[in-house]
């Protein structure tokens, strides 16, 4: 038994008690966000220098794979909840899978955008229908379905459970888009950083990109924080301490 | 990484279009979640201030 001192990870499994916690983090991950942001932007137009075959057009690489590691890493991130909120029917999980989609939606837009602007003057298309951007749309796709699908039905719990099972089914997806480089003839190019081999870039654009990736990390972490804080008002509003939270604030 | 003039630095090296275009688009999409994720909190602390209103006023009708 666990008595009301000992420390338990599921006290802030409980929206009442993450609420707070989310409040608090939230602005300590926005300044971190906007810090790394920011020097990650110096270093991008500033320190990196000019690409030998690319010229400037390489400086897009700075937000473009950052947004692209974060579009795949955060659908990864709201599969896991949903998968922990259809297990083991906890309410928090699904509200945080609710909270990530958006933000994981607008990133995958950026990487796509990005891709097109950058694959005009490189391989003179804005866009071809290989695998890696075809997964890519994929990804966009799911996130949309995820939050129509659980915008379409009404009861909270049925919503949850049918969003958690489109998210999981895609899961599937992420790592065709990573390894699609390697399965598939594309006009995309390979892992520029990859866990098993030396990096194929210079030390300081290397670098940048690391450091734009951690910035877009830490602005993902403050709003999903953010919109959670939105949707636990939102659905535990039958309860005594959110109308004690809003009486506060109103 | 010296740009020199202002012109070259927004000139991107012939770039410019692609490289601000990404930019550009990028910092639109992120302010703008801000701004809906400001509005959203917003929105839904007057809804529900309004709502335990009138569930306030329901009861006291009721007794």
């Amino acid at each position: 038994m666990s008595t009301r001192k000992r420390f338990s990870w599921y006290y802030f499994s409980s929206p009442q008690s993450f609420y707070p916690l989310a409040g608090a983090l939230q602005p300590w991950c926005a300044a971190l966000a906007v810090l790394f942001c920011g020097v990650g932007l110096y270093i991008s137009f500033f320190v990196a220098p000019t690409d030998a075959t690319q010229g400037e057009a390489y400086r897009i690489i700075f937000i473009h794979v950052a947004a692209a590691w974060m579009s795949m890493f955060l659908y990864l991130v709201m599969g896991f909840w949903s998968g922990v909120g259809l297990v083991l029917n906890t309410r928090l999980s699904s509200m945080v899978a609710t909270a990530l989609a958006p933000t994981g939606a607008l990133f995958t837009f950026i990487a796509l955008w990005t891709g097109a602007l950058w694959g005009k003057p490189t391989w003179g298309t804005w866009w071809v229908w290989d695998a890696r951007l075809t997964s890519e749309l994929i990804l966009l796709f799911l996130y949309i379905g995820f939050i129509a699908l659980q915008g379409a039905i009404d009861d909270q719990r049925r919503a949850d459970k049918a969003g958690a099972v489109l998210a999981l089914v895609g899961v599937i997806n992420v790592p065709i888009i990573y390894f699609s480089v390697k399965w598939w003839s594309t006009l995309h190019q390979g892992a520029s950083v990859s866990l098993t081999s030396a990096p194929t870039m210079a030390k300081t654009m290397l670098l940048g990109m690391l450091i734009m990736a951690l910035g877009f990390w830490m602005y993902s972490i403050a709003a999903t924080l953010a919109r959670v804080r939105c949707v636990i008002l939102e659905r535990e509003r039958h309860t005594d301490w959110v109308a004690a939270e809003i009486d506060g604030l109103a | 990484m010296n740009w020199g003039s202002w012109q070259n630095f927004v000139a991107m090296g012939g770039y410019g279009l692609y490289v601000w275009g990404s930019y550009i688009v990028t910092l639109v999409v992120l302010v703008a979640e801000i701004v809906s994720l400001t509005m959203r909190r917003r929105g839904v602390i007057e809804r529900l201030a309004k709502y335990y209103a009138a569930r306030r006023r329901n009861h006291e009708t009721e007794t």
